[in-house]
């Protein structure tokens, strides 16, 4: 499962989402997620590998999950995408 | 028990055990090792003790700081906790057979160097948080010794080389009583923080580092410039009844706090305070300020990864100017540049950057950055009683170009049906000797000055205030310079205009009788100097320290004029 969003956030995708993002995909230990953008693939448990994305306001970013509840998961992390302001589906 | 003579940079008497803030050796070399589980296992033991402190610092913050400033280390933990970090470095060690330091090193130089060469100058600041967490790392696998100075959770001295600003920002005044450093002055940035935030310092002891082990009793003197290290106990009960009575006559200035400043032959004078952010206004109020004579405005711009908004500066001005409730506000615009710089604006290093491309210069080139500040000036401007100063103005057409921007502004606000005050006066900083010398034709076309001593003086004697060896030529009672300032109040009076100083010169007990006397309207200090000076004004009589300035202008050293300023008080 995967969906697409377009970064708006002035900060692009800064420490503070990013550090939400990744406490959401720690809650599913049974799944795996993902962020791609810019034709690189990360796992959404890392922050390092969310930020050398170096997402920019008017990026856009799919995240996707596999296991587990994948669509809890899905559904967990577009919560934190459009309450942290930082991007809209696209 | 050993005695350091230093520079008192900040009044009052401390008393509490040493602190040495040093920063350590990371220096990380790469060894060969045999046992790799174990190596692996120093890792992980490493990393626990750091998430260890982490959740410590976090939970600390979140309840002193609040949840904001708490989220900066919950990201710190995850990098901890983050597998692309963590795996790599387990790799490095058991394919490479490595030490946990030199891998985690290499691998975290990896990251470094990746978010320093991202286009977003907000992720090229995030290499700032991967070094922090990495010498958190280093600090547990090379056994090093090292709090940080935010850390610091009982009474203590701090003892330091020198305190740059973010080590200052750092500082929780509940806790620090007080510092000492090797290097400074009465004007280097750590003592200016100390007199704003009212810990007693001695700075510029040379020695003092070398000479404190952590942990010993320290006495700092920032009202004679000493330092006692392991006191004896007689010495200690002399201080704390010196730290007693230093109380006492801050009690007794507290009574004048809400009488205005007049000399013994009732002349008024305006007592005003330097202040960096609105948190300030409070000790202004407290020491009865009649107004803020200096707001540095660059403090906004400080500390942050990018440039302040409009609205983050309007929120700013318009706070100082109702907590000031009508008394007047002299904000001066972005001084930045010289020694303080804005890592997020890139500008390339300087050989001289005193004599660079600084303060107006940059805003009259950076044009976006200045209009930007002087909308949100002009918007807070109906909140209070607001004059607008130009820092570093060198020639009337710099001051000419500053205005006609400022005036672009405020017609496009009005035209956006925003409304704008009619009565903002407009000044400049007298700190350039051009400046002092053509300060009949400025009179012409500003509202006010304001003296600028710690530059002017600089500038004027081309010595480096900062540098150790030429700092015997920073003399503010030189002929010279109160020449040039009789230049600049006369050239003003002649025009109407009113002239202020806002230098450390105009705090200064043996300058007040000077500047008193050479007809200074208004004095900007440090908050906790305004009562003090308000006393000694009371005492001293206009019409005789008008006739001791006109001898001091005659006299030819700044010995001399010292000497003068001397008999009179005795």
């Amino acid at each position: 499962m995967e969906k697409t969003f377009r970064i708006i956030d002035e900060d692009g995708i800064h420490a503070r989402p990013a550090t939400a993002l990744v406490n959401t995909a720690n809650k599913f230990k049974s799944a795996e997620s993902f962020a791609e953008a810019k034709g690189k693939k990360v796992t959404l448990k890392s922050i390092l590998g969310v930020l050398s994305l170096g997402l920019e306001k008017g990026d856009s970013i799919t995240l996707s999950a596999t296991g587990e509840g994948e669509a809890d998961v899905i559904k967990a992390l577009t919560d934190v995408m459009v309450n942290e302001g930082l991007g809209e589906v696209q | 028990m050993i005695k350091i003579e230093g520079i008192a940079a900040s009044a009052g008497v401390a008393i509490a055990p040493a602190f040495k803030l040093e920063h350590p050796d990371f220096t990380v070399q790469q060894r060969s090792v045999s046992d790799v589980a174990a190596e692996v296992a120093k890792l992980n033991a490493a990393l626990d003790q750091s998430k260890a402190e982490l959740e410590a610092i976090k939970e600390r913050t979140l309840q002193e700081l609040g949840a904001k400033k708490a989220e900066i280390f919950e990201a710190h933990l995850l990098i901890l906790n983050d597998p692309e970090l963590i795996s790599p470095v387990e790799d490095m060690i058991r394919n490479d057979m490595v030490n946990a330091e030199y891998a985690l090193n290499e691998t975290a130089n990896q990251f470094i160097s990746m978010f320093e060469n991202m286009k977003s100058a907000y992720l090229q600041e995030r290499a700032a948080d991967m070094k922090d967490v990495t010498k958190r790392i280093l600090i547990h696998l090379l056994g090093l010794n090292y709090v940080n100075p935010a850390e610091i959770s009982e009474e203590v001295v701090v003892i330091a080389e020198d305190l740059t600003p973010s080590d200052t920002a750092q500082l929780n005044r509940k806790y620090v009583k007080g510092f000492t450093t090797n290097i400074g002055g009465r004007t280097s940035h750590s003592a200016i923080m100390a007199r704003s935030l009212e810990i007693p310092a001695v700075v510029g002891t040379k020695e003092v580092l070398a000479k404190v082990n952590s942990g010993d009793l320290v006495i700092v003197d920032g009202l004679d410039g000493k330092v006692i290290i392991n006191p004896t106990d007689e010495l200690v009960a002399e201080y704390r009844s010196k730290q007693e009575k230093y109380q006492l006559q801050i009690e007794e200035w507290k009574k004048l706090r809400d009488k205005a400043s007049v000399s013994a032959d009732g002349v008024h004078v305006e007592l005003a305070a330097n202040i960096g952010t609105p948190n300030d206004v409070a000790g202004v109020l407290d020491n009865g300020g009649e107004g803020v004579g200096l707001y540095r405005t660059e403090f906004l711009y400080m500390g942050r990864d990018k440039l302040p908004t409009e609205e983050i500066q309007f929120n700013a001005y318009k706070t100082v100017l109702e907590k000031m409730e009508g008394k007047p506000v002299v904000v001066r615009t972005l001084d930045i540049g010289g020694d303080k710089e804005l890592p997020y604006l890139d500008l390339p290093k300087e050989m001289n950057p005193f004599l660079g491309f600084r303060a107006v210069r940059l805003c009259l080139e950076r044009t976006d950055i200045f209009r930007t500040q002087l909308r949100a000036l002009l918007r807070a401007s109906v909140y209070g009683n607001l004059r607008i100063m130009f820092p570093m103005i060198a020639t009337l057409d710099e001051f000419r170009q500053a205005k006609a921007l400022l005036f672009e502004e405020k017609e496009k606000l009005v035209a956006e049906g925003i409304e704008v005050s009619n009565e903002i006066q407009l000044g400049i900083m007298v700190e350039i000797p051009s400046t002092a010398i053509i300060a009949d034709q400025f009179a012409k076309e500003v509202d006010f000055f304001s003296i600028g001593t710690n530059d002017l003086i600089q500038y004027t004697m081309a010595a480096d205030r900062m540098n150790e060896r030429v700092s015997y030529l920073y003399q503010p009672y030189n002929p010279a310079i109160l020449r040039l300032v009789k230049m600049v109040i006369d050239a003003a009076h002649k025009e109407g205009r009113w002239v202020g100083m806002c230098g450390e010169m105009a705090g200064d007990s043996t300058a007040i009788p000077l500047l008193l006397g050479l007809g200074l309207d208004e004095f900007s200090m440090s908050a906790t100097s305004i009562l003090p000076a308000r006393s000694q004004i009371s005492k001293l009589s206009k019409a005789a320290m008008t006739e001791l300035a006109a001898k001091a202008l005659a006299m030819q050293t700044a010995a001399e004029v010292v000497e003068l300023v001397n008999s009179i008080e005795a």
